[in-house]
């Protein structure tokens, strides 16, 4: 072999290695770009991806504002998530806010509304476009809420610690303006930067039968509406058009369900009121069961259960937190006892206390339901208006005269039925109590107040359901909850 | 060649004042036929040398005000000292190299730059100062790896010298790969028995031992190419060599077995026989070569996958990388995916430097530094680091197809691949091209022994390359 033969052998596996390395720096231009620019969005959405979630911590999220008062904010914290989130005000707010965790998700509005907050929304895409070619940080937008300070204060202090939940509403524009539910939390505990100790209070709390982290006003468990569903009941007769608040119905002290042994009773013991008939009015203002449960019969329960769907029964609603729909029984399973026992809101009917809230406004808005809503405001980081929810209608679940019947009965009962304990001076105040059997054993009721108060062209609709941790005698529920529905009205007409 | 004559006569020197005289005479000379000849190679490898301090300083600063938002000294200190270290090399190839490569001092100091500018940047989120800062050593071992491959260049005057001590490169190699191995000094590191350590300072001999090998096989292969390529019996269309020759390359093969077995470490293994295996078959130009290694690799790859623990774990953790089980198992997957969580964070134009989360990634300033770039330059960024090594690799193999001798070609091809390869394993491991296995990132990543052996073979290639007859930068 000459030397030229050698030089020349080697160019060919030299030109082989020369591709042979081509090919896997080409190999390695493939598999980075696979994963930079292919897949990178789905590795962004994967759950275990912490640097999507460090990012959504070094935006300075939004504050959460109730009356010019910041109620959650972020503030610069020293470690590497760079914004702390608080909560000055503690438990009184957090079934509204919700809590802001550290890769244990969000609740409420924090939840709710989280796009808006870290300004991630699409209404605000423009401007973070403009944020990035300006070089500003980008920041979330401020969520103006539309609960008035006075009647949530009024609404905590007034349930106090009992288990329970009070919502608050403006009958005229759904503006949700208390919303308190109690056993309540502190979000500060679930914003904590200390992963570990979040996940374990968090799973803690979720274990405890308390369920602090359940919002009652809107969720959870629901309650049995008692006597509260009595004003559904009623206004799917007077809407039949068969029935007045003069119509009347016998008046037993006793009445056995039909095809069973049991009988039902007023919660007074006796007969309701005076004679051999009582009035739909007086059924109403005493509060009646038997006259109720004769009327329920007669309508049927399809009738209840259209006019209950009315109001909301049933139906998706978010404020912008999904509200569990209440329920009223499906068909299948309904008979005439059952039917009867639906109507002063026994058997299966469950409800929230925003769907009765829901029933008094319709009520006090000559019989227009709003939607509900804890929004207000939108404001992005340079203070434009990113959102303003307008006042939107959700239905007519009754006609102007139903609903003028309604009141006239409601504001009797209070006046002089067994509501009495929500009077406001010199406003007119409308209510409904109940008192809400939950089981066999003595088991604590379900203590109700429903209503609304109108002074001076202000108005505003009302519910609030207390459990007791034991039934005691004499604490009705004109004695434990009508005083907290007072409470928030008076805070409302005040403000 | 009008050095020529001096050299040699530099190296019979017998009495220390005729060697002064001829030293002198030698200086005289090369500034004589600098001023006669400008050194227009000399001239260019400056001007880009320049843009790569800028490349290399500018990341560092850039790195310091995204982390910190302020400017100081320190990474300026960084870059100068980069820039003072790479000059000096330069100045030595002005006068004893004058017709070297121009392109591979920049790219190799754009990459250290780099490199220093990444580390300094985990050192940051680390909270690490002084000494315990791996920018400080990082910077330290460039140094003493600078002043080493200078040694090295104006030492080794003519590297086909180093063909006759290829026996000995070989017992070096040897030695090199069983010192982790001795009690005493040697260190297991996450799995591997790779590190020999005294007191503080820990060293990967392992780096040192692909240049001895390459030195070996060059020189083995310089005189066994003839028998090599001498073909035996037909198979399947390809001629296959003679069995008797069949002896060096299952030694080899038996020794990255051995090093696969003993020291754990898969990356090793795989460079040593994919360096001899290139080598081989560029001297002999038989694919029959290339068959029998892939065979060999198969085999010894399979077997390991069924008798050693940590090579299934390892298959396990690339192909089910994604799986909850595997991401939570220890040894598991986690470090791979956190890797790429982070270039996926990094998206075509990065984070910026500083801006970014790389610290959330373990090992992110040495065996995961890519993904850490590539979350900070992006997909951009991690193409120009690519390319940089392209054109390093290049560089070699151009030398290789134009060294006026088999052993220069070599050794060039050699040394040029096995930094290819390296490159292979190492992102394609931590972009899940292929298994992770632990090797380092030339010039990128921190390590003293991986930075001291590749400033090494530039040293070398810079040399091998200056013998090129032709000159210019084709």
């Amino acid at each position: 072999m000459t030397s030229a033969d050698r030089e020349q052998s080697m160019r060919r596996p030299l030109r082989r290695v020369s591709t042979l390395l081509l090919v896997m720096f080409v190999g390695l231009f493939g598999s980075t770009t696979m994963i930079q620019a292919v897949q990178a969005d789905s590795l962004h959405g994967d759950d275990r991806n912490t640097r999507t979630l460090y990012d959504s911590f070094a935006v300075e999220r939004g504050s959460i504002v109730v009356e010019g008062v910041q109620v959650a904010l972020s503030t610069p914290s020293d470690d590497e998530y760079e914004w702390q989130r608080e909560y000055p005000q503690g438990a009184l707010y957090s079934a509204v806010t919700g809590y802001n965790s550290l890769g244990q998700g969000n609740t409420g509005i924090e939840g709710a509304m989280n796009d808006e907050l870290t300004g991630t929304a699409n209404s605000q895409f423009f401007d973070q476009i403009v944020a990035t070619i300006t070089g500003q940080d980008p920041a979330g937008s401020s969520v103006e809420l539309t609960i008035d300070a006075g009647a949530q204060e009024a609404a905590a202090q007034a349930l106090g610690d009992r288990e329970g939940a009070v919502v608050a509403l403006d009958p005229e524009t759904g503006d949700i303006l208390a919303m308190y539910s109690s056993p309540s939390f502190d979000p500060n505990t679930y914003a904590s930067h200390n992963i570990a100790q979040v996940r374990d209070s968090i799973i803690q709390a979720q274990e405890s039968p308390e369920q602090p982290l359940q919002n009652r006003a809107i969720g959870g468990d629901l309650y049995f509406p008692g006597s509260v569903f009595k004003l559904v009941v009623s206004a799917a007769a007077l809407e039949s058009g068969r029935y007045e608040l003069d119509s009347e119905f016998d008046n037993p002290a006793t009445l056995q369900l039909p095809n069973s042994t049991s009988e039902i009773r007023n919660a007074s013991r006796e007969t309701c009121g005076p004679g051999e008939q009582a009035t739909l009015e007086t059924a109403l203002v005493l509060s009646c069961n038997i006259p109720m449960a004769e009327l329920g019969l007669e309508l049927g329960d399809d009738a209840i259960r259209e006019q209950a769907a009315a109001f909301g029964f049933g139906q998706p609603l978010a404020v912008p937190m999904t509200v569990t729909p209440s329920t009223y029984p499906r068909p299948e399973v309904m008979d005439d006892a059952r039917t009867m026992l639906t109507s002063f809101g026994q058997y299966d009917v469950r409800v929230t206390p925003l769907q009765m809230a829901m029933v008094s406004a319709a009520i006090a808005n000559d019989g227009t339901l709003m939607q509900p809503g804890l929004v207000d405001r939108v404001i992005a980081p340079n203070l434009d208006v990113v959102d303003q929810p307008e006042p939107t209608i959700l239905g007519n679940p009754i006609s102007t005269e139903t609903a003028a019947a309604l009141r006239q009965a409601m504001e009797l009962g209070v006046s002089e039925g067994l509501a009495s304990n929500a009077q406001v001076a010199g406003a007119t105040v409308g209510g409904k109590t109940g008192t809400a059997e939950t089981g066999e054993n003595d088991e604590p009721f379900n203590l109700w107040f429903t209503g609304y108060g109108e002074r001076d062209g202000r108005s505003v609709a009302v519910a609030a359901v207390v459990v007791p941790d034991e039934n005691i005698v004499g604490d009705t529920s004109n004695v434990v909850a009508a005083p907290i529905g007072r409470a928030v009205i008076e805070a409302v007409l005040n403000s | 060649m009008t050095q020529a004559a001096p050299r040699d006569r530099a190296a019979t020197g017998s009495n220390a004042l005729q060697t002064g005289l001829i030293q002198l005479r030698e200086v005289t000379e090369a500034i004589r036929v600098r001023v006669r000849n400008p050194a227009k190679l000399r001239n260019l490898e400056l001007f880009l040398l320049v843009i790569a301090w800028v490349v290399g300083g500018g990341a560092m600063v850039l790195v310091q005000l995204g982390a910190l938002e302020t400017v100081d000294l320190f990474p300026l200190q960084l870059a100068a000292i980069l820039a003072v270290l790479t000059f000096a090399l330069h100045i030595a190839l002005r006068v004893v190299a004058r017709e070297a490569d121009a392109i591979i001092l920049p790219v190799a100091t754009a990459l250290n730059g780099i490199g220093i500018a990444m580390i300094y940047r985990i050192d940051i989120a680390q909270g690490a100062t002084g000494w315990d800062a791996a920018s400080m050593r990082q910077i330290a071992w460039t140094g003493i790896a600078l002043v080493i491959a200078i040694a090295a260049i104006v030492l080794v005057r003519n590297h086909r010298v180093l063909a006759r001590y290829r026996f000995l490169a070989m017992a070096a190699a040897f030695v090199l790969l069983l010192l982790p191995l001795m009690p005493g000094i040697g260190r297991t590191v996450n799995g591997a028995t790779v590190w020999v350590g005294v007191g503080p300072v820990t060293f990967q001999p392992g780096e040192l031992a692909k240049i001895a090998l390459a030195i070996f096989f060059a020189g083995y292969l310089m005189t066994a190419r003839d028998s090599l390529s001498v073909v035996g019996k037909r198979f399947l269309g390809i001629r296959f060599p003679r069995v008797r020759d069949l002896g060096p390359i299952l030694v080899v093969w038996a020794m990255c077995m051995l090093v696969l077995v003993f020291q754990r470490d898969l990356g090793t293994s795989l460079l040593y026989f994919g360096l001899f295996l290139v080598m081989i078959y560029v001297a002999t130009g038989r694919r029959s070569w290339m068959v029998i290694g892939v065979g060999l690799v198969a085999l010894g790859g399979v077997a390991a996958y069924f008798t050693m623990g940590y090579v299934q774990r390892r298959i396990h953790a690339w192909i089910h990388a994604f799986d909850n089980d595997v991401y939570n198992a220890s040894g598991g997957s986690f470090q791979i995916v956190e890797g790429i969580f982070g270039m996926a964070h990094g998206g075509l134009l990065g984070t910026g430097l500083g801006l970014g989360r790389p610290y959330l990634t373990p090992y992110a300033n040495s065996d995961y530094i890519i993904p850490s770039l590539g979350e900070e330059l992006g997909l951009a960024g991690l193409m120009a680091i690519l390319c940089l090594y392209i054109v390093l690799v290049s560089r070699g193999i151009r030398v290789g197809f134009q060294g006026p001798d088999d052993f220069t070609k070599l050794l060039s091809v050699g040394l040029a691949f096995v930094i290819g390869l390296q490159v292979f394993i190492v992102v394609g491991g931590v972009t899940r091209l292929i298994p992770l296995t632990g090797l380092t990132t030339p010039f990128l990543a921190a390590g003293g022994s991986s930075l001291l052996a590749n400033w090494l073979i530039v040293a070398l290639l810079l040399r091998l390359s200056d013998s090129v007859r032709g000159r210019g930068f084709a």
